[in-house]
C-alpha cells in the first residue's frame, strides 16, 4: 500500500471538483441513447403480446408491409435457430418463438420511414394467439397443479418430486444447527414477502442500430456496458461479436437494468432486412415497464435462536424466487449469501429455490436480491430484539462481522467496516433524538460483495502535457471525476488537467459492465496502473536527455527529478516539458493496464429511519433518515453521498410504494410512472450521510465500491419503524397506505 | 397524413416545422428542430423530463401537440444559459453535485427556475412539491433541493 494510503493524507483525494460532463448535462447538450440521428435513418417499433402466456399460432404483417414507407418486419423465423443456454434465453426474449412468456413479450417488430409510422404498422400487424394457462406469484408457480413454463428447464440440482416450474435449487452453511437453536433462549421463524420492483431509470431503452450485407455493423445504445451488448446482439443474431462496433451514449440511470439487451438485436435485424439502413429503436414508459428489467419478486422463510442476552446461536433461511419465465435470472445466488452477511454466526444454513412465472425477464437491480434478503432477515432480528427489549444496534454489534469472521457463505472476510457504521449510527445524533405519538424508529445493516472484473484502461499523454484517459465503464454517477481525480493524484498534476473519455468497444480491450459497483474501484485502479507505466517511461526519457540510469530519477509532483544528490544535478523535468519533446525523444507516451481486477473490498452499511404513520390513512412519512455507510476511501465525497441518498431512496420507494401489480389476467395493471409510485421530492426528506472510512487493502487509494448497499437497509429499517409507530409489524412489501391501515384495523378487532 | 406548418418562437428565435397533427410539442422540439435537451421519460405527463415554458407557463412539452405552439413562446434547456454564462441554477446544480445520470436535469432545471420566477425565496417544502412532478430516480433529490434554495440565496443576493 502506498504511504499516502496509510497517512490518509492527498492532494487531491476527498476534494469535490466538478464532474467533467457536469457542463454537457446541464445544458442540454449530452447526447443520451434517443438523442442520435443517422443519415437515411429508419424507425422502428415493437409488437407485443397482450398475455401472460399464450401460444403463436400465427403472424401475419401483410397489412403493415402494404404501408407506404414500411420497409421490414422481422419475427422470430428471421433470428437463427440452435442456440443454447442464456444466448437461447436472450433470443427468446428478444423475440418469442413459438409461446409468449409474459405480458409485453415482443413478438414481432418493424422498421418504418417515421416513429409514427412504425407505430401505425405495429398495429397492423395480426398475432393469432391460443391463450394458455399463466401464473405470477412465486409461491403459486411451485404449488401442486399450477402450470407448467417450460417443461424440462429444471437442472440437476432440484430434487426429485418438485414442480418442473422449480428449475434451481440450492443448499449451504456451516456449524452445528440443531445445537445452536437448543442453546438460544428465544427461537422465532417467520415468513416474508417482497413484490418485483422496477429499477425505474428515466431514461427508457433507446438505441441506433446498423447491420450491412457483409455482416459488419454499428451500435449507438444508452448502456452500462457496450462490450455486453455486443456480444449478446451477436449471439442473438449469429454473427461475430467482433463485427460490431458499439458505441456507449449518456446513460440515463441505469441500477443494473442496463448491463443486458433486451431490444438491441432488433434494430440490427430490421436494419439489415432494410438494406443495412440505420435503424432506431427507443421503448415506450409502458414497454420499459412491462419488458425490461424488474427484479425478483420473493417468498422467505427466516428462523433465528438468540440468547436473552441478544447472542444469536444459529440462524436459517428458506427463500423461494421467481425472475420471470427465463433460467437463471432470479439473483437466489446472490440473495442466499447476503442474508446473514452481516452477522458472525456459529451456526447458519441456507436454501434457495428459483421458480419460473409468467413475468419479464429479470435483471439486476441493484445489489441483486440483498434487499429481499435484508428485509427478511432484518425484520426478524428487529423483532427478536423488542421481545426480547434489546437495542438493535447493541445486538448487531455483539454479533457483527468483522476482520477475521467466517462469513455466512464461507470466505473469512479482511478488514471491514460494519462495526464502524455501527458504532456511528449509534453516536449519531439522529439517533437520540424524542419520538412523538405514532412515530416510530427502525435500523437495518446491509451488504454487498462488490465486484472486480475484466477492466482495461489507456492513459495517454498529450503534447501539452495534459492526460486523456480511456475508460469503458460508462459513467452513471460521477465516475468520470473520481477516475481522473485518482488518476491526477497519482501523475502529480492539476485535476482539470486530466480528461476521461468512455470510448467505444473498438477503442479499447474488453471490459464489463459498470456493474457490480465496479467502475470507481475497478477503472480506477486500472488508471493508477496505466498513470505508473506512463510515469516510468516519462522517467526514462528524463534519464536519457540527463544521461543519468533510470534507476536516478524519481517522480514528484508531476515532474522528473534526479532521486537524490548522487544522481546528479538536474532542475525537475515537468511532464509538460517531456510531453513537448516527446516526440524525439522515442515517440507518445502513454500507459495501459488490462486485468480483471482482484481485491475487491466488501461493503456494509447500517441505516437509521423515523416515520409517522397517520393512524387514520395508514400513509407513512419519513420524518428522517440517515445512511452510514464503509466506503473505504471517498474519492469525490460528493458523488458518494449521492449514491447513498439514492440508493435509500430507491430502497424507501421498495418498501413503501413500489410494485408489479398484476390482474387475474395476468396484466401488468401498472406500467406507467402514475401508478409505478416511484418516489417524488415531496416524499422525502434530507437524507443525512456518514462516510465511513475503513481502506480497502486491495487497491492502491482505499477504494471499495459503493453503488449497491444502500439500497438494502431500508427496506427492513421501515418495516422496523413502522411496526413501532402503528403497532403492527408488516412481513409483505410494500407497506402501502392501504394496507398499513387494515394491519392497524386487524389489531384493534 | 397532411401536415401543418407551425411558426413560432423558441428561445428568441423565430422557427417553423411541419407536424403531423398528432405528434407532440416534444416530438416536434426533438425531431424537427434538433433541440434533445428535452427528454422523454414517460411520454404521460408523469416524469417532467420535457418540462419547457410555454409563454412562461411551465408544461410538460409530451402533453402539449405541435400545432398548439402556434404563435407560442417557448423556453427549452438549451436557451438557459445566457450565451456562455451560465443560469445560477445551472452552475449550482454543477456545484452541488444535483445530478448523477443528468437525464431528469434539463426538465428540473426549467422548472425550479420557473419557480423562482413565481417564488423567489421558496421554502424547502415549497420546492419539494414544486418538484414532485419532476422525477429523479438517482440522487434522492437531496441534492437537487440544496442546489435550488442555494441558486434562489443566491439570485436574492443573500448569498
Amino acid at each position: 500500500m502506498p504511504k499516502d494510503n496509510a497517512t490518509g493524507e492527498f492532494r487531491l483525494i476527498g476534494t469535490r471538483p466538478n464532474r467533467p460532463d457536469g457542463l454537457d448535462k446541464v445544458t442540454g447538450r449530452a447526447r443520451y441513447g434517443a438523442d442520435i440521428v443517422a443519415p437515411n435513418m429508419l424507425h422502428a417499433a415493437v409488437v407485443r403480446s397482450p398475455h401472460a402466456h399464450a401460444r403463436i399460432k400465427k403472424i401475419d404483417a401483410t397489412k403493415a408491409l402494404a404501408l407506404e414507407g414500411v420497409k421490414a418486419v422481422v419475427t422470430r423465423a428471421d433470428l437463427p435457430k440452435g442456440l443454447t443456454g442464456e444466448d437461447l434465453n436472450l433470443q427468446e426474449n428478444t423475440l418469442a418463438g413459438d409461446v409468449a412468456l409474459y405480458d409485453g413479450h415482443a413478438v414481432a417488430a418493424v422498421a418504418a420511414s417515421s416513429a409514427l409510422l412504425a407505430q401505425d404498422a405495429a398495429r397492423l400487424i395480426e398475432v393469432e394467439y391460443e391463450v394458455l394457462p399463466h401464473v405470477i406469484d412465486v409461491d403459486a408457480a411451485m404449488a401442486k397443479g399450477a402450470p407448467v413454463i417450460r417443461e424440462g428447464a429444471a437442472d440437476y440440482s432440484v430434487p426429485e418430486g418438485m414442480h418442473p416450474n422449480v428449475v434451481r435449487h440450492m443448499e449451504f452453511g456451516h456449524g452445528d444447527l440443531e445445537a445452536g437453536f437448543a442453546a438460544a433462549d428465544l427461537v422465532r421463524e417467520q415468513s416474508y414477502k417482497t413484490e418485483a420492483t422496477h429499477q425505474g431509470y428515466i431514461e427508457p431503452h433507446a438505441c441506433l442500430g446498423q447491420l450491412g450485407e457483409d455482416g459488419r455493423g454499428e451500435m449507438w445504445v444508452c448502456t452500462q456496458g457496450h462490450w455486453y451488448i455486443r456480444r449478446m446482439s451477436a449471439a442473438v443474431l449469429g454473427i461475430e461479436a467482433a463485427n460490431l462496433r458499439v458505441t456507449p451514449s449518456e446513460i440515463g440511470g441505469g441500477f443494473g437494468g442496463k448491463t443486458t439487451i433486451f431490444m438491441e438485436p432488433l434494430a440490427l435485424a430490421l436494419s439489415r432486412k432494410a438494406g443495412g439502413r440505420p435503424v432506431k429503436l427507443v421503448m415506450s414508459r409502458a414497454e420499459v415497464l412491462r419488458a425490461t428489467g424488474p427484479t425478483a419478486s420473493a417468498s422467505m422463510d427466516v428462523k433465528i435462536g438468540m440468547t436473552k442476552d441478544g447472542k444469536i446461536t444459529a440462524a436459517s433461511v428458506n427463500f423461494r424466487m421467481q425472475g420471470g419465465a427465463f433460467v437463471g435470472m432470479s439473483p437466489i445466488g446472490e440473495a442466499l449469501p447476503c442474508a446473514f452477511a452481516c452477522y458472525d454466526l456459529p451456526a447458519v444454513h441456507h436454501v434457495g429455490y428459483e421458480v419460473l412465472a409468467n413475468r419479464p425477464k429479470a435483471a439486476a437491480y441493484r445489489a441483486p436480491g440483498s434487499p429481499m434478503a435484508a428485509f427478511a432477515v432484518e425484520s426478524l432480528v428487529d423483532e427478536m430484539c423488542r421481545e426480547l427489549k434489546l437495542d438493535p444496534i447493541d445486538v448487531r454489534l455483539k454479533n457483527g462481522a468483522k476482520e477475521g469472521t467466517k462469513s455466512s457463505y464461507g470466505p473469512v472476510y479482511n478488514r471491514i467496516g460494519l462495526v464502524e457504521t455501527l458504532e456511528a449510527a449509534k453516536a449519531h445524533p439522529n439517533y437520540a433524538i424524542k419520538l412523538g405519538p405514532n412515530q416510530g424508529r427502525g435500523v437495518a445493516s446491509g451488504f454487498w460483495f462488490n465486484h472486480g472484473g475484466e477492466t482495461s484502461v489507456s492513459l495517454a499523454i498529450g503534447e501539452d502535457g495534459t492526460v486523456q484517459v480511456s475508460i469503458g465503464t460508462p459513467d452513471i454517477g460521477g465516475s468520470r471525476a473520481s477516475i481522473g481525480l485518482m488518476a491526477a493524484e497519482k501523475l502529480g498534476i492539476a485535476y482539470e488537467d486530466v480528461r476521461v473519455n468512455v470510448v467505444e468497444t473498438g477503442a479499447l480491450g474488453v471490459n464489463e459492465p459498470t456493474h457490480g459497483s465496479r467502475a470507481t474501484f475497478a477503472s480506477g485502479k486500472a488508471a493508477v496502473e496505466a498513470a505508473e507505466q506512463a510515469i516510468r517511461e516519462m522517467c526514462r526519457r528524463a534519464a536519457k536527455e540527463w544521461d543519468i540510469p533510470e534507476e536516478a530519477v524519481e517522480w514528484k509532483d508531476g515532474a522528473a527529478m534526479p532521486a537524490g544528490p548522487n544522481a546528479g544535478k538536474f532542475p525537475p523535468m515537468s511532464i509538460a516539458e517531456i510531453a513537448s519533446k516527446m516526440g524525439s525523444t522515442g515517440g507518445p507516451i502513454s500507459g495501459h493496464h488490462e486485468v480483471t481486477a482482484e481485491g475487491v473490498g466488501a461493503s456494509f452499511g447500517t441505516h437509521v429511519v423515523d416515520v409517522e404513520v397517520d393512524p387514520e390513512t395508514g400513509r407513512t412519512t419519513v420524518l428522517r433518515y440517515l445512511v452510514v455507510q464503509d466506503a473505504g476511501r471517498a474519492i469525490h465525497p460528493a458523488y458518494v453521498e449521492g449514491q447513498y441518498q439514492g440508493g435509500a431512496a430507491q430502497g424507501i420507494g421498495w418498501a413503501l410504494n413500489e410494485e408489479y401489480v398484476y390482474g387475474e389476467d395476468g396484466r401488468l395493471q401498472n406500467p406507467m410512472f402514475l401508478d409505478y409510485r416511484i418516489p417524488v421530492a415531496s416524499d422525502l426528506p434530507m437524507i443525512d450521510t456518514v462516510i465511513i472510512e475503513v481502506p480497502n487493502p486491495g487497491h492502491p487509494y482505499g477504494v471499495r465500491g459503493v453503488g449497491e448497499t444502500g439500497i438494502s437497509p431500508p427496506l427492513p429499517a421501515l418495516a422496523a419503524a413502522v411496526a413501532e409507530a402503528a403497532g403492527v409489524r408488516l412481513r409483505s412489501l410494500p407497506m402501502t397506505p392501504a394496507k398499513v391501515l387494515a394491519a392497524m384495523r386487524a389489531r384493534k378487532g | 397524413m397532411t401536415k401543418h406548418h407551425v411558426t413560432t418562437i423558441v428561445n428568441g428565435e423565430t422557427v417553423e416545422f411541419l407536424t403531423e397533427p398528432r405528434e407532440t410539442l416534444l416530438d416536434c422540439l426533438r425531431d424537427h428542430l434538433g433541440l434533445t435537451g428535452s427528454k422523454e421519460g414517460c411520454g404521460t405527463g408523469d416524469c417532467g423530463a420535457c418540462s419547457v415554458t410555454l409563454d412562461g407557463v411551465l408544461v410538460s412539452s409530451c402533453l402539449v401537440l405541435g400545432v398548439e405552439a402556434e404563435g407560442k413562446k417557448i423556453e427549452t434547456i438549451e436557451g438557459m444559459a445566457a450565451g456562455a454564462e451560465l443560469h445560477p441554477l445551472q452552475r449550482k446544480f454543477i456545484e452541488h453535485a444535483a445530478l448523477q445520470c443528468g437525464y431528469c436535469t434539463p426538465g428540473i432545471l426549467i422548472a425550479a427556475k420557473a419557480l423562482l420566477a413565481d417564488n423567489p425565496d421558496p421554502t424547502e417544502t415549497e420546492v419539494r412539491y414544486w418538484l414532485a412532478g419532476n422525477l429523479c430516480r438517482c440522487t434522492g433529490y437531496d441534492k437537487i433541493i440544496r442546489a435550488v434554495m442555494d441558486a434562489a440565496a443566491e439570485m436574492r443576493g443573500v448569498a
